[in-house]
């Protein structure tokens, strides 16, 4: 059994949860939504073990270091950082049609490194050889699925709150009905969005810390730091407009769609459009 | 002072006190960010400006696009948002404060009103014996109240972490500290480099903005530099041996420094950042034996130096590697290639003989057999320089900003109210987030008070 086998039947299982998920939409059977989650949850263990086993394989060959430095490592370590946000608000909450919005993330990233990316495990560079690789990468990612996990949310929240109204306030039929309502979605916006913002601000102070250990700066306005920072300047803005200007519901879910946008060009747009520090997306 | 100076001064306090001017300034900062990280910064490469016009150009030197995050109009954004924060936290703070140090510890009907969690339950017993039995109540339950007796009726008050509500505060001003040590560190410090060929030291580095040199005040000796790969000829470690003269006596000693362990010495850091060959004079070592047999014959040369060999051809360097992965991914180790001219001169060949590979050269199948015993090439180390003594300030800030964030987010002032009147106890709640979770201790407190 390698790392790489088990990492396919996890991308396997996020899409079968996906199809349960959407199943779900349809026939709202609970049976049919608690068998989503729980295809979820399987799959979120063989891929623990797929990261485990891979690290336990980079010793093997002699480069012995944590599976994350690379494009498609930390790909990978995003997906799971996506089902490990969705199962704690899954098992907090019990909104199992959320699964329907944020599985698919997963199941992207899952996709996108298991077919288009090379999975060979690289030497470390020294520039990465540090404790530090672990908490910086950590502590952003499950920021950034927390950002993922709300970001689906608002989606949930604007196709509902956009079907309720030409309806007058009238019972919406179909799957919009299956939705939890709008303003227990706006909440858990919100509540994925105040887990987020603390984890990047410990990504980015931990970053900067480790910068200032390898290079003797904590802050040079590179394009990854400044885009962190741009990042969190939106999401600072989403919680100053809620808390004082009571911008909630559809303010609030366009806001946290834009903030994870951002997000993801802070990932992904940084390593592949410019230039900087962060090179494992390169090439 | 004339009333339209007051009025001025007023209408500029009220603007710094607005939550939409740091809600405006965020999104500015955040939009304004994005130039820096598109116009590549420093000094722009010679490609990148033929991408661009001439008027292009000089409007972006103009607005200090080059340097953006130094440019006064971004640093006056820093300033106007920290003033901001400042001010919104000065106009708010004392509100918040007074809510912490002096709380309302009675529960009339109108403030009774104003709760949102209420709940009225019928008990037997004098207003004393139920008070006494409340106390007790919630000093097990919930926390310790406060008692005060008004026209008959005792109130009691409790409350659960009332300085939650000083996160946002905190977070302001860790921002704040942030900043502050951030200009301690560019006007107490400074960002230098210095290149130490192997064997000596040197007591003075360049500042990187500007080449200005520095006295450090000591020497650094770099003893030793190492540099190896792994098999795939990617870097693997870059390593220097690093000595500290302080005052004529070695304070530190042979200190290995690499990428992600730096030296520190007197606030001062050394940082392993690059290397390279120190010049030309490198000597290069070969080992030289017949193929019919007889004694070796060693040889040292430099590049480019001619020397004569056993049999009367000469020989001479070309080019050498300290790591031949990179160029021929099948071997490692140092590598050198040669050149041999015959005896008399006549057409010279060139070949390329391996250190880990001694036997190698004897496939070549000519009468001399060449081993590579490797060279001393000098090399320099090259090392970033830093002194900031403003970054345990900032870390003091980064320290309050997460703890901050914290009691902002995950912690909320809950307060229980209790009225005790003969034959009846009315509670009432409230916290200032998480409305939902709070309901359901307030309704579990409910539940056990009935139970008594």
């Amino acid at each position: 059994m390698t790392s790489s086998m088990l990492f396919n039947i996890a991308t396997f299982s996020y899409l079968i949860s996906m199809l349960v998920f959407f199943t779900f939409l349809a026939v709202k059977s609970k049976q049919v939504g608690f068998t989503g989650s729980l295809v979820a949850y399987f799959g979120f263990v063989v891929h623990t073990a797929a990261i485990i086993l891979r690290w336990k394989e980079s010793y093997d060959i002699g480069m012995g270091h944590a599976p994350l430095s690379n494009l498609y490592e930390s790909v990978v370590f995003f997906s799971w950082t996506i089902i490990l946000i969705f199962g704690a608000i899954d098992l907090k909450y019990k909104y199992r049609v959320v699964g329907a919005f944020v599985v698919p993330f997963a199941l992207l990233g899952m996709a996108w490194a298991q077919l288009g990316m090379d999975s060979g495990i690289q030497p470390l560079v020294p520039a990465l050889q540090s404790n530090w690789l672990l908490y910086h990468v950590i502590t952003c990612f499950l920021g950034y699925a927390a950002f993922a996990v709300a970001c689906g949310i608002s989606i949930m929240y604007l196709i509902k709150a956009g079907k309720d109204e030409p309806s007058g306030g009238a019972q919406a039929g179909g799957i919009i009905a299956m939705f939890p309502s709008i303003k227990i979605l706006d909440d858990l916006n919100y509540k994925a969005i105040i887990i987020g913002f603390p984890l990047l601000t410990l990504g980015i102070i931990t970053g900067a810390a480790w910068a200032n250990y390898a290079w003797g700066t904590y802050w040079s306005w590179d394009p990854k730091e400044t885009w962190s920072l741009i990042v969190w300047f939106i999401y600072a803005a989403f919680l100053h407009a809620r808390f004082t200007r009571g911008w909630v519901g559809k303010k609030a879910a366009v806001l946290s769609i834009v903030g994870f946008a951002a997000t993801i060009f802070c990932y992904l747009g940084v390593n592949l459009l410019l230039s900087g520090l962060h090179s494992y997306g390169g090439g | 002072m004339t009333t339209s100076d007051r009025g001025f001064l007023q209408t500029l306090w009220d603007f710094f006190c607005s939550v939409k001017l740091a809600i405006f300034l965020l999104i500015l900062l955040a939009a304004t960010s994005i130039i820096g990280t598109i116009i590549p910064q420093g000094t722009p490469p010679p490609e990148y400006l033929q991408t661009i016009s001439e008027g292009k150009y000089k409007i972006y030197q103009a607005l200090g696009f080059f340097d953006m995050y130094h440019s006064w109009w971004f640093i006056l954004l820093l300033y106007l948002f920290t003033v901001n924060i400042v001010a919104c936290s000065i106009k708010r703070l004392p509100r918040v404060w007074k809510i912490i140090s002096e709380p309302v510890l009675v529960m009339d009907d109108s403030f009774e009103k104003t709760l949102s969690l209420t709940h009225d339950v019928k008990m037997n017993g004098d207003a004393a014996s139920l008070r006494d039995k409340m106390a007790a109540f919630l000093k097990g339950e919930f926390s310790e109240p406060v008692i005060t007796e008004r026209d008959g009726e005792y109130h009691l008050f409790a409350q659960k972490s009332p300085y939650s509500r000083l996160g946002v505060y905190v977070v302001h001003l860790s921002i704040v500290v942030i900043f502050i040590g951030a200009l301690i560190g560019s006007f107490f410090g400074y960002k230098a480099y210095v290149n130490i060929v192997e064997g000596t030291g040197t007591s003075v580095v360049y500042n990187r903005a500007g080449q200005k040199p520095i006295d450090l005040g000591f020497t650094v000796r770099c003893d030793d530099f190492s540099v190896s790969f792994y098999e795939t000829g990617a870097p693997k470690e870059f390593k220097s041996l690093l000595t500290v003269i302080d005052d004529g006596k070695v304070v530190v000693e042979k200190r290995p420094t690499i990428v992600n362990d730096p030296l520190s010495y007197k606030g001062i850091t050394f940082y392993q950042s690059s290397y390279g060959p120190a010049g030309e004079d490198g000597l290069y070592h070969f080992t030289v034996r017949e193929r019919k047999g007889g004694e070796p014959v060693r040889l040292s040369l430099h590049q480019g130096e001619r020397k004569l060999l056993p049999d009367g051809s000469s020989m001479q360097v070309l080019e050498a590697a300290q790591e031949v992965s990179q160029f021929m991914p099948q071997f490692s180790g140092a590598a050198a290639r040669i050149e041999v001219t015959p005896k008399g001169g006549g057409e010279p060949q060139a070949f390329v003989v391996f250190k880990n590979y001694p036997e190698f050269d004897a496939q070549r199948g000519a009468d001399l057999i060449f081993t590579y015993d490797g060279s001393d090439e000098k090399m320099f180390t090259g090392l970033q320089v830093a002194k900031d003594p403003g970054v345990w300030v900032v870390w003091t800030g980064c320290f309050l900003m997460v703890a901050g964030c914290c009691m902002a987010f995950f912690m909320s002032h809950k307060r229980i109210w209790i009225r005790v009147r003969k034959g009846q106890v009315t509670l009432g709640g409230s916290a200032n987030k998480n409305q939902p979770g709070f309901q359901l201790a307030f309704d579990g407190l409910v539940e056990k008070l009935k139970q008594l």
